[in-house]
């Protein structure tokens, strides 16, 4: 993946120098180990400035929404579903853009490899099969596996399906994932056992709105979090107000989420709210037969009705 | 420079001491990291930290803090009337906090303690409280303490300075509320003190992240506040309010009251700049309606409307956490340089 940016540079100097795009949105290099910061970039002269490795797990599509330039935008398997829930939920038109696809072999979680690694990480070098983290006179090396966002290891769509030019050749993508082993156990749990579960996993929330904020389907012009009037929940931390936020924001996701991971990995805590957006994603599955951000030409279903759709739920 | 010398076996019998006179807080691992906790007798505080990734200010300022009570029942002889919370300002002591951490609540008083208005939900709090600070002897990489205004033994809003020196810890009481502290733990062993000004000078020389701050007072406020180099800054940011939340200096707060049925509470909590809501007038309009705009205004804020108004520095102490939480890479540091360097085109 590392090999990608001279493509990555070369296609973005072209589309900048011959007037297609107005800018290119990509990372450039962060200043702290395993981050990588979203980036504009306006001139051909300053491709040099973009960057592509395993850091760069912000979902781009985020950027994309109502801007009315012409846009050159770097696309890895899950940012082109959300350009395809953009375009289809009208955040920006397809003949804005000019997505430069990214084949991806999954981004590496910065919370997992914090916790494995005693001391505080001054560098982390990367190459195909290993990740090397250093810090304070120590080395560790990771089987890339093992430390990728969650998401990715069981992600079933890691090349673009939407592009205008592609910077690698696609990449294989894996077989017999398992997407729900995770939801399926959390199903079974008792009343009382899931209540306590997702207790816990709230429980560090401060409601900063990161894991909201960073997520390209949540471009509501208010959030109702932030409605004042009627104002729908309390503002406090109380452990209510914390879950119905979770919760609600997850419902709004519905048939939308493409589960990119960037909740998670914007969460300054470490909680992983993905759970409850995979729940839905597996219902959306189950029922409807959906998977969204595949296709410009389908709605999603809770916007649509057929005559099959299930209605079992109807006593 | 006198010191008091703690063998590290008398360290936990002294904190056992303490329980009698304070209520202590301290860093405590949970599943993931440190934060500073109330200590239950007998549980210690855990020093194997570098900071904790939320500040210590919630201590004496709550995320959300109970004001008032009511009732709205006629029936009661005071309905409508706010009742005052009933509130613990015994004496407390926090243990293990940073040097840029209790040095921040020197920079927030400014806030919650004027001559005109003085705050009585921090204050309170804030001066039933001895800071016993742990000096930095490891300090992050993304700390800049020292171009802050502070440094990783500085003793400013400290009562006591604890050093780590192996097998023993030194302590020197910085103001009576120190010296009382020591006391009433019991240690008292005399100590020259020279080992703390060594350990200093490696601490600072190991601090090499830097912010440049020394021209941002000359600037004009307005040139700064349309310079060019706002859009591209706030481009990535998502507008989350984890900066100001883990932020010790911020400071800003809302009030809110819940009601259920006939009672309710007045409560207040903290609020971010960040957030649309924050500035939104009631008549809909929005002053800082636009990200870029609420971006600026954390950053003039802290680095150039503060230093103006003050005249103490910025208003930040350079512990780095907004550096190591923001989720897209928002760095203080490269903002200030922009900032300091900046020179309009004539």
């Amino acid at each position: 993946m590392l090999s990608y940016i001279n493509k990555i540079r070369e296609i973005s100097e072209r589309i900048l120098k011959e007037g297609l795009v107005d800018m290119v949105i990509g990372f450039h290099q962060g200043t702290v180990p395993m981050m990588n910061e979203p980036c504009i970039i306006k001139h051909a002269g300053d491709v040099n400035r973009l960057v592509w490795d395993s850091n760069c797990g912000i979902n781009l599509a985020n950027y994309l929404t109502n801007r009315k330039e012409k846009i050159g935008v770097i696309a890895k398997g899950c940012d082109a579903r959300n350009i395809i829930v953009h375009i289809t939920e009208n955040k920006i038109k397809r003949d804005q853009l000019y997505i430069i696809g990214v084949p991806c072999k999954g981004m590496i979680d910065r919370h997992k490899i914090s916790l494995q690694f005693e001391k505080e990480i001054t560098k982390v070098v990367e190459n195909d099969g290993d990740i090397i983290v250093k810090g304070a006179g120590a080395e560790k090396t990771f089987a890339r596996l093992n430390v990728m966002q969650q998401n990715c290891v069981v992600c079933i769509h890691r090349n673009p399906v939407v592009y205008d030019e592609l910077a690698a050749e696609p990449v294989e993508e894996q077989k017999d994932v398992d997407r729900y082993e995770d939801v399926r156990r959390i199903e079974a749990m008792a009343v009382a056992e899931k209540w306590n579960f997702f207790d816990n996993l709230l429980r560090l929330c401060m409601r900063c709105y990161a894991c909201r904020n960073v997520c390209p389907l949540c471009f509501c012009p208010t959030c109702f979090v932030d409605d004042a009037s009627p104002q729908w929940i309390g503002k406090s931390q109380d452990p209510v107000d914390v879950r119905t936020f979770h919760f609600l924001r997850a419902f709004h996701c519905a048939g939308r989420c493409t589960d990119c991971g960037a909740c998670e990995r914007a969460c300054p805590v470490g909680i992983n709210m993905r759970l409850i957006t995979k729940k839905l994603e597996k219902d959306c599955l189950e029922k409807f037969g959906w998977t969204p951000g595949l296709s410009v030409e389908q709605r999603r279903p809770l916007d649509t009705y057929r005559p099959d759709d299930p209605d079992d739920f109807i006593k | 420079m006198r010191a008091v010398k703690i063998d590290k076996k008398d360290w936990a019998p002294g904190l056992d001491k303490l329980f009698a006179n304070y209520r202590l807080f301290g860093p405590v691992k949970g599943d993931q990291f440190h934060n500073f906790k109330a200590l239950n007798k007998g549980e210690l505080p855990d020093f194997n930290f570098l900071n904790t990734p939320l500040s210590p200010k919630s201590i004496i300022y709550p995320q959300s803090e109970l004001m008032f009570k009511y009732t709205l029942d006629e029936k009661q002889k005071d309905h409508h009337i706010m009742q005052e919370i009933d509130k613990d300002y015994a004496s407390r002591a926090v243990i293990g906090i940073r040097p840029c951490d209790a040095a921040s609540f020197l920079l927030v008083r400014k806030n919650f303690d004027t001559p005109e208005y003085k705050d009585p939900y921090w204050l309170r709090p804030y001066e039933a409280t001895t800071f016993v600070g742990l000096a930095c002897s490891d300090p992050c990489s993304t700390c800049f303490c020292t171009t802050a205004g502070g440094g990783p033994f500085h003793e400013d809003g400290l009562d006591v300075l604890l050093v780590d020196a192996g097998d023993h810890f030194l302590a020197r009481a910085v103001t009576s509320k120190g010296e009382e502290f020591l006391k009433a733990a019991g240690w008292a062993a005399e100590d020259d003190g020279r080992q703390i000004a060594d350990l200093k000078k490696t601490a600072e020389s190991k601090i090499s992240s830097k912010a440049a701050t020394g021209k941002l007072k000359s600037k004009m406020t307005t040139e700064l506040y349309e310079g060019p180099f706002w859009e591209e800054i706030a481009f990535a940011c998502i507008n989350c309010g984890i900066c100001t939340y883990v932020c010790p200096t911020c400071w800003c707060f809302d009030i809110q009251d819940e009601t259920y049925r006939h009672t309710g509470v007045r409560m207040r909590n903290w609020d971010s700049c960040m957030y649309p809501l924050f500035t939104l007038h009631a008549s809909g309009h929005n002053p800082r309606g636009t990200k870029l705009q609420r971006v600026r205004q954390r950053f003039m804020h802290k680095l150039k409307y503060y230093v103006d108004r003050y005249d103490i520095g910025i208003q930040c102490v350079g512990c780095g956490r907004c550096i190591r939480s923001c989720p897209v890479n928002i760095d203080i540091r490269k903002v200030c340089a922009l900032m300091n360097d900046y020179e309009p085109a004539d």
